[in-house]
């Protein structure tokens, strides 16, 4: 059996005597007998450090990893700097609770204040929250920042990704609160018919850059329509794109979320993962969750505290917009440092790498015979056409280590490049296609 | 401190990319100016991050008796098998016969907490425990809907709970009922049995609760729900306490949700990630999010839940943070999750004898994992106050306890020391507890000041809210 | 502590001022301030928001707690004070300047107390 207390057991009876009590059923005396366990739990056996460990890694080696990944949606294989490893093993960040008190938690309150001034700087953004759960639940926390009892309608874009749509549909239920889905159109929002759903009830419209099916969304459009009518627009949005493109704040967003999984986290079969939130002053106090501000301590010296409490559920309970308490601390650390590796050059060239790769690797597929449904500009993911049974396909991809790109509903497939894929792979990856296709 | 956007040199930065061996492309829209990140080598990023580092108090510092916080010791072994390449490089969206070592990871976990617990079946989607607390009021939400029990739309909460409690029943669209608790600290039946009825959806309740009792008339007090056709919720915050002691599905209880991060020592990680699982009986499964493992005949697969609530975030949940928690549990066994329950609850009893001839308890009767005291007296005598004991355990290298909660105990210092203090550490901390109350009546101005030894003194928190800075002021140009 | 003569209070420690147009502008007393503490921010209704007399209209953060503010009439609010949402300390500064709404149609109002019966009040509370 493993154990982690420090205490011998002649020392717990020394305690127990000195507390005042016989034995452990003495100490135990306020659990009433009806409700007493009266068996050992039914677990397995504990075991010593390194059973456990054979234990886990069997089954970790129970697992294919892919050496050549083309599949994304919504979790991206990018490259993770060294650095980023070694800062986020670090002992005090990794076991430190939330910094309530600040003057011994000035290291991860000043950590968590740079990160949020780098997501205000991805996004053009004015303020930015300590981080929610992930990008999905990022969007369904920003469409509550904008409901109100005047605006109830709440709009989504139907090329965002289906996790996320179902995401915000399962809080709004909570909230007894409908979704009406903007239909995509050529793989992308249908601007037409999202006009003709506008109204002075409508709250807000979620819509993603770049969206589910790779294409890039006329974004100052779309917030221009929702804006007319007095709604807000909230953009979900892939970071690494942002190294380039457009920002939210320039596309004129209100709330800018996403999921900063790809900004140095590994694909870890979906989390931890990050939600990262942003949005304009005007909108800053109806955040969700942590925020750090910047103050002077009783001598005049900067320093940092969790601030704009009185928004928070430990504060107005019942009446907080939001329950979140735990966030993802650690993981925005790690962006935070992914971020300082990259800097603003680094960043850009991985946004660049990303979006030529999939270009060439679109065209690889389409000479091998996948050709692209969507004639939209794209970043870094795409939807190809599957003359033959996806799966049939995917099967012959995996055998040579390679994860194919996602079989949607409609028989086509969501494929994906990044930084990490080199040209040799995807010409093997066409010519792998064409043996099946042909 | 200097911040990181401080040290930048325009120019610098860390060679990590090779050129592009594609022809290039870029989009067509781009942004107007480059983000402002920092210029830094590696070295400027190393040494900044050692010295926040150095400027964070982690478990690994010292004793951290946060109530309600459950801060014991995290294995280092579970961190590593956790950034095992066979976990962390597997694709969500792999199809299901390439990633059974996932699978068989929640399948065990799903066991191992099932027993825990006393319940049926149990999702790993939730992120936190707020999160488990919204996901399993949904399943309550959607139990009584599915029946066509349509009136029930209040929730009951003690005003001892937790925050999140009331947060979380108002994202779920119910009303809150707060029972106020009798004298005792405790649930007064009286006033429950008052406040249920047919328009009751259910009752969250945190047993041992927030001031650190096991509620004994439990039985009674779900009983009392269900005879009104409501559901129980245990908030499974203050869990270390009772496993293998008492389980909440043998309580009563109809749906529960566990902090790993907590309980099962995988590390907060100064505020997160965490793991909120939500489990319940068999009657609420097919109402789970997400989708549970079930094995079969060709290994662990999938299972859609038939009237399942939705999913409450994208994927399969903080997959890593449970990796953590199985592997503790699979460490403990089921003789050392009840031991680490019995040291948990030792190492409190040990503390609050020893401090209560000084310091006033709020109740003072055998606690469990933790106990609460009050400060009115000091507060009362020499104006030192739960903040100013608090602020001076710091200058000691204490983490202090919880401050001002529970809210129905005012100068509340909550105390959890959890089982992996060593006697040695409490006795440490006890000198200090014992020693900050002699100062705080020989000269209380002093306490009122401290801390004195930090790298910051007390910071002004009224300005920060008042007019906030949440982002860096680069210079004007 | 201050009361002035010409403002009517509540026992939940608001002031109403009645104006010459038949409407009222509704504030914190300078006793609730003193026991709120140093007031960080306001939420404020909307114009054109009904209010009701008893019920809250909005609240006040102090940096480790919420308080609702009630409203002492029943009406519709025809103006808010922005002022107050960049500069909340002017209601600890200078609370029967920093009124927090103003409403109009005016149907009906809390029991109001002068200042002579609200200062008769506090005292009892002290006790």
């Amino acid at each position: 059996m493993g154990s982690y207390l420090s205490n011998t057991d002649a020392q717990q009876r020394q305690m127990l005597q000195e507390a005042g009590y016989r034995d452990w059923d003495h100490l135990f005396e306020e659990v009433p007998a009806q409700v007493r366990l009266d068996r050992p739990l039914d677990l397995p056996a504990g075991g010593s450090e390194l059973e456990v460990r054979r234990q886990v890694e069997a089954m970790a080696a129970k697992n294919r990893v892919f050496p050549h990944i083309f599949r994304g949606a919504g979790a991206y294989n990018h490259y993770i700097p060294s650095i980023v490893r070694q800062v986020t093993s670090k002992e005090e960040f990794v076991t430190a609770y939330t910094p309530y008190q600040a003057e011994i938690s000035q290291g991860n309150l000043q950590a968590i204040f740079e990160y949020q001034t780098m997501i205000c700087e991805l996004t053009g953004m004015d303020a930015a929250n300590a981080s929610v759960y992930d990008g999905a639940c990022a969007a369904a926390e920003a469409v509550f920042m904008c409901r109100d009892r005047r605006r109830g309608r709440v709009l989504v874009s139907g090329a965002v990704n289906p996790q996320t749509l179902e995401t915000i549909r399962t809080y709004c239920h909570g909230r007894d609160t409908a979704v009406e889905v903007v239909p995509a159109k050529e793989g992308a929002t249908d601007l037409e018919t999202l006009a003709g759903m506008l109204d002075n009830q409508v709250a807000c419209l979620v819509y993603q850059q770049p969206n589910y099916f790779g294409v890039i969304e006329d974004a100052a459009a779309l917030t221009a329509a929702v804006h007319g009518a007095g709604g807000k627009a909230i953009a979900s949005c892939n970071p690494i794109s942002l190294g380039l493109m457009e920002t939210p704040a320039q596309a004129g967003a209100d709330i800018a979320v996403g999921e900063g999984q790809p900004l140095g986290m590994p694909l870890s079969f979906g989390g931890p993962y990050l939600g990262f939130m942003a949005c304009t002053q005007e909108m800053m106090r109806k955040l969700p969750g942590r925020i750090v501000g910047q103050t002077t301590d009783s001598q005049g010296k900067r320093g940092f505290v969790l601030t704009l409490q009185a928004r928070e559920q430990h504060i107005r309970r019942e009446k907080a917009s939001s329950n979140i308490c735990s966030n993802e601390a650690l993981c925005a650390l790690t962006a935070s440092v992914y971020l300082s590796a990259m800097g603003p050059r680094g960043l850009a060239q991985a946004a660049t790498l990303c979006c030529s790769k999939a270009h060439y690797l679109q065209q690889a597929l389409a000479a091998a015979g996948l050709e692209p449904v969507y004639a939209g500009e794209f970043f870094h993911e795409f939807v190809t056409r599957c003359p033959v049974e996806p799966e049939k396909l995917l099967a012959h991809l995996e055998a040579a280590g390679y994860l194919g790109g996602l079989p949607l509903a409609d028989g086509s497939l969501l494929w994906c490049a990044t930084e990490l894929n080199t040209k040799e792979e995807m010409d093997a990856l066409a010519a792998l296609v064409k043996e099946v296709l042909c | 401190m200097e911040l990181i956007f401080e040290q930048s040199v325009a120019g610098r930065g860390c060679s990590l990319l090779p050129d592009c061996d594609v022809p290039q492309v870029a989009p067509s829209k781009l942004r107007t100016a480059p983000p402002r990140l920092p210029e830094v080598s590696e070295n400027d990023i190393s040494r900044h991050y050692t010295r926040l580092a150095a400027a964070t108090h982690g478990v690994n510092n010292g004793c951290y008796p946060l109530g309600s916080c459950t801060m014991k010791y995290n294995p280092k072994l579970n961190d590593e098998l956790a950034a095992l390449p066979g976990f962390t490089g597997v694709h969500p969206l792999q199809p299901e016969h390439t990633a059974q070592g996932c699978l068989e990871v929640l399948y065990k976990a799903q066991q191992v907490f099932c027993e825990i617990t006393g319940m049926d079946a149990m999702t790993f989607q939730p992120a936190a425990g707020a999160h488990g607390e919204f996901t399993g009021l949904l399943l309550i939400k959607a139990y009584h809907e599915s029946r066509g029990d349509t009136a029930r739309k209040k929730i009951l909460v003690p005003d001892s709970a937790h925050g999140t409690n009331p947060a979380s029943a108002t994202m779920a669209g119910f009303e809150v009922v707060n029972l106020p608790s009798g004298p005792d600290g405790l649930v007064d039946l009286e006033k429950l049995r008052a406040a249920a009825g047919p328009d009751t959806a259910g009752l969250m309740l945190t047993n041992p609760n927030t001031v650190g009792l096991f509620d004994p008339q439990i039985l009674e007090i779900t009983q009392i729900v269900h005879d009104a056709g409501g559901l129980c919720y245990y908030d499974g915050a203050n869990l270390n306490a009772v496993m293998g002691v008492a389980r909440p599905g043998d309580m009563g209880f109809d749906v529960v949700h566990l902090n790993l991060h907590k309980t099962f020592s995988t590390p907060h990680g100064g505020g997160g990630p965490g793991s909120g699982p939500a489990g319940c009986k068999a009657f609420l499964a097919p109402f789970l999010p997400g989708q549970t493992v079930e094995e079969g005949p060709e290994g662990y697969r999938w299972h859609q839940p038939e009237q399942s609530i939705g999913r409450v975030r994208a994927f399969h949940g903080n997959f890593l943070v449970v990796v953590k928690a199985l592997a503790y549990v699979l460490s403990l066994g089921p003789e050392g999750i009840l031991a680490a329950s019995r040291g948990a609850v030792l190492n409190a009893n040990y503390l609050r004898k020893k401090l209560s001839g000084v310091y006033k308890m709020a109740f003072d009767r055998t606690c469990m994992h933790e106990f609460v005291m009050t400060l009115e007296p000091e507060k009362a005598d020499v104006h030192v106050t739960a903040m100013d004991v608090a602020k001076a355990l710091l200058d000691y290298g204490i983490h202090p306890p919880t401050m001002y909660f529970p809210l129905i105990v005012h100068e509340a210092l909550m105390v959890e020391p959890t089982e992996t203090e060593s006697k040695e550490s409490l006795d440490e901390l006890l000198h200090a507890f014992l020693e900050i109350h002699q100062r705080a009546l020989a000269d209380p101005e002093d306490i009122r000041s401290c801390p004195h030894t930090t790298q910051v003194l007390r910071l002004d928190e009224v300005t920060a809210a008042r007019h906030p800075v949440v982002h860096y002021q680069w210079p004007q140009a | 502590m201050n009361f002035p003569q010409s403002y009517q209070y509540t026992k939940s420690h608001e002031w109403v001022l009645f104006l010459a147009d038949g409407t009222a502008k509704i504030g914190l007393t300078d006793y609730a301030q003193d026991q709120l503490g140093d007031l960080v921010f306001v939420n404020l209704p909307m114009v054109e928001d009904p209010v009701t007399a008893g019920e809250a209209f909005g609240d006040v953060e102090s940096v480790k707690a919420v308080a609702d503010v009630l409203s002492p009439v029943t009406g519709k609010v025809c103006q808010i004070n922005e002022a107050l949402l960049d500069a909340p300390e002017s209601i600890n500064s200078d609370p029967y300047g920093a009124w927090f709404i103003q409403v109009e149609e005016i149907e009906e109002k809390e029991e109001l107390l002068d200042a002579f019966a609200y200062e008769a009040y506090l005292r009892t509370l002290e006790d």
